[in-house]
């Protein structure tokens, strides 16, 4: 009992300075260019991508090969009229951005960056991270009923209904996690996944390896709650011009789509952090100047910053596969969203939670 | 109905492999105001005039499926050649335009064309913010002509056109007249070259020859062993003869040997009128590679306010016209007087 006590302790960070405000001051900065930067450097690389995926070569005049196109976006819907339709509910379209936009923001305060550098670790870190995720979708409804359009509330209903459709796989793939990394905090995760053998052998492996369908699940699932094609059935722009986005113009445009690139980003430092195993280079190496559980702590400024560097790595690669998937495949019919959900996922979701409960058993 | 035999999910993955290997090879996007596009060279970017040619028989107006061809001209009496003979009109151009906000850049004037006055040449930046500025007058169509890729090269071993025999016999007469007049007024002699120059531009003195009906033996036969027709060959022969009275008389007259050569070619009009058009080697018929521009013009006309683009297609087609001028100057006094003339037009 007190080993399992232990484990649920919580690991400080680096940035826990004595000073209360320092400590603050400091989890600000290190939350605030994640949440703004990194997201603009992945719409960059989402725009080249795509681009050259569909033989183009996307933005090329704003700075050196277009790489300050999205800084000449924002200071374009700055400056563009804010319209409120006549029809529209003030409070709540002027609310529903903000909605939208600040869990997207909360995420990153519970997702270890590099060894030691994080802003919150909790306890119920997985829970918090996941619950606070879906809070979005109320701006998005918000929004979508808000605007008084047709289009809008179609888009905002979809987008409720996706919701509720891929939550549940997603839960279960990341309650499989927990299972096996027995914890919710986010570091124990990525610390048993540090210390994780295959069987009896000296084999250390990230769980992606034992949950690859898990894997998978979450990484479809984030799609669907995320909106991203093939599964942007609520913004579907061929059916619903813009969806929930529809009235919306300039700054609060602006936040929706940042709340669209921020989830990408956080969705995949969740992923990198429940099966690629957060910082680690390879499994089994420890980083250099580490000399903590698993080679992945007490590191020094060295293997901080390379720590960082791995799980930002790691957050491209996996925003590069969504960008890879969008320009690839067509949307999903509604119907066939629906039905892919609960008649695929959330059978495969329960078999793998099974199954990684008999594995945790048996071995 | 196909049986599905294939492993299912197969095509995703090929699905991400095209979409993979196309990210992997060259975008074939252009980027076109900072690289220039790589275009045929006969592409029809727009159409050119070559003003001389044009005989206002309007074909081009009419065939045009848009009427975006609009032609003036009026008529002009030109004296009789020969003494007794009569008095003929001629029509002169006035207006010549072309309205490219209108152009479908369908190709029907340039191939209806009888006289070889229209052809597409590859130039394609005269975008204006003004439509009205679309509308292209014949002195901005005549400057297109220097953009105009050459002919294609004859056949090998096919006739050579007549115009390019009849150029180069006159050049060939006028070389012996040149030699004529250098013997007997060595003084002058340096001077033949400018004189030649502004006489085609102006009008000279005439010289009537009495026996206008004979023929020059020498070049009929020439002719005749070269293949060509009788009728051609009269014709060409009796100019021959009295291009060869008029250098005699102009010999005797002290009159610089050049000059009386000009009226001589006017001379023979009707005997054989494409050879007297023909006889000066005109700019569009020598082949310029084009591309560089002349700096000089298009500082001045930066200088002037005009749009970047602008002064590059001026200043290349200026560039040409000097090119041209320094080839026409270096072939000899004939090509002189036909850089006159260009000259002249500018």
């Amino acid at each position: 009992m007190s080993a399992v006590l232990s484990q649920l302790a919580v690991t400080p960070s680096i940035l826990d300075i004595d000073n209360f405000w320092g400590a603050v001051g400091l989890k600000i900065l290190l939350i605030l260019p994640l949440f703004f930067v990194v997201p603009l450097v992945v719409g960059y690389m989402e725009h080249k991508v795509m681009a050259h995926q569909q033989d183009r070569l996307g933005p090329m005049e704003a700075g050196p090969h277009g790489t300050l196109q999205l800084v000449a976006d924002g200071i374009k819907f700055i400056q563009k009229e804010d319209i409120i339709p006549r029809a529209a509910d003030r409070w709540v379209f002027a609310m529903a951005p903000g909605v939208a936009l600040v869990p997207a923001i909360l995420i990153f305060f519970v997702l270890p960056v590099a060894p030691e550098v994080w802003a919150e670790d909790l306890e119920l870190g997985l829970f918090y991270a996941l619950g606070i995720s879906s809070i979005s979708v109320i701006g998005i409804l918000m929004g979508g009923w808000a605007s008084a359009n047709k289009f809008s509330l179609f888009g905002g209903v979809r987008a409720a209904a996706q919701l509720i459709a891929y939550e549940l796989p997603l839960i279960l793939a990341a309650a499989a996690v927990a299972i096996q990394a027995e914890s919710l905090s986010l570091v124990d995760i990525v610390n048993s996944q540090a210390t994780f053998m295959l069987g009896n052998t000296e084999i250390n492996l990230w769980f992606v390896f034992p949950q690859a369908l898990g894997f998978a699940l979450f990484y479809v699932a984030s799609l669907a709650e995320l909106s991203r094609p093939p599964f942007d059935m609520p913004i579907a722009d061929s059916e619903l011009v813009f969806g929930y986005m529809t009235e919306y113009s300039g700054i609060k445009f602006a936040m929706f789509l940042l709340t669209e690139y921020g989830g990408m980003v956080s969705m995949s430092a969740l992923m990198t952090v429940l099966y690629l195993g957060g910082w680690q280079i390879v499994p089994g190496v420890p980083l250099p100047g580490c000399d903590g559980a698993g080679g992945i702590f007490d590191c020094g400024a060295l293997g901080i910053l390379i720590g960082g560097g791995v799980t930002l790595g790691k957050i491209f690669l996996l925003t590069f596969i969504m960008v890879w998937l969008r320009v690839t495949y067509p949307r999903l019919r509604e119907d066939q969203l629906q039905k892919f959900s609960w008649t695929v996922m959330v059978p495969l979701a329960l078999i793998n939670i099974g199954v990684v409960a008999v594995g945790k058993v048996a071995f | 109905m196909p049986l599905k035999t294939k492993t299912p999910g197969l095509g995703l993955l090929k699905g991400l492999g095209i979409t993979l290997r196309t990210m992997l090879s060259p975008a074939s996007t252009q980027q076109y105001p900072h690289v220039r596009p790589d275009l045929p060279p006969r592409t029809r970017g727009v159409i050119a005039l070559m003003d001389e040619n044009c005989t206002v028989c309007m074909l081009c107006s009419r065939e045009c499926p848009d009427w975006c061809i609009y032609i003036d001209s009026h008529k002009e009496t030109v004296p009789p050649a020969k003494e007794g003979g009569r008095a003929r009109t001629r029509n002169v151009l006035d207006r010549f335009a072309i309205d490219f906000a209108l152009c479908m850049y369908c190709g029907i004037c340039v191939e209806v064309c009888p006289f070889d006055a229209l052809f597409w040449s590859p130039e394609f930046e005269y975008t204006e913010y003004s439509i009205t500025g679309l509308l292209h007058e014949k002195e901005r169509l005549r400057e297109w002509m220097d953009t105009v890729p050459a002919p294609p090269a004859l056949d090998e071993g096919a006739e050579q056109p007549a115009e390019v025999t009849a150029a180069l016999e006159r050049s060939e007469s006028t070389r012996q007249a040149a030699i004529v007049s250098e013997e007997t007024k060595p003084a002058e002699g340096t001077a033949v070259a400018p004189a030649a120059a502004s006489g085609a531009a102006a009008k000279a003195p005439d010289v009537h020859v009495d026996d206008a009906g004979q023929i020059d033996q020498e070049t009929y036969d020439k002719l005749i062993a070269e293949g060509k027709s009788e009728r051609i060959a009269r014709a060409k022969a009796k100019a021959a003869h009295v291009r060869k009275r008029k250098q005699e008389l102009a010999a005797e007259a002290d009159l610089p040997a050049a000059e009386a050569d000009l009226p001589a070619a006017e001379a023979d009009l009707p005997a054989a009128d494409a050879d007297a058009a023909e006889a000066r080697p005109r700019a569009a018929d020598i082949h310029v590679e084009g591309g560089e521009i002349d700096q000089e013009t298009y500082d001045q006309l930066i200088a002037e306010g005009k749009s970047e683009r602008i002064a590059r297609a001026k200043a290349k087609a200026a560039w040409v016209r000097k090119r041209k001028q320094e080839i026409i100057d270096s072939s000899g006094t004939e090509g002189s007087s036909a850089a006159g003339d260009e000259g002249g037009t500018e």
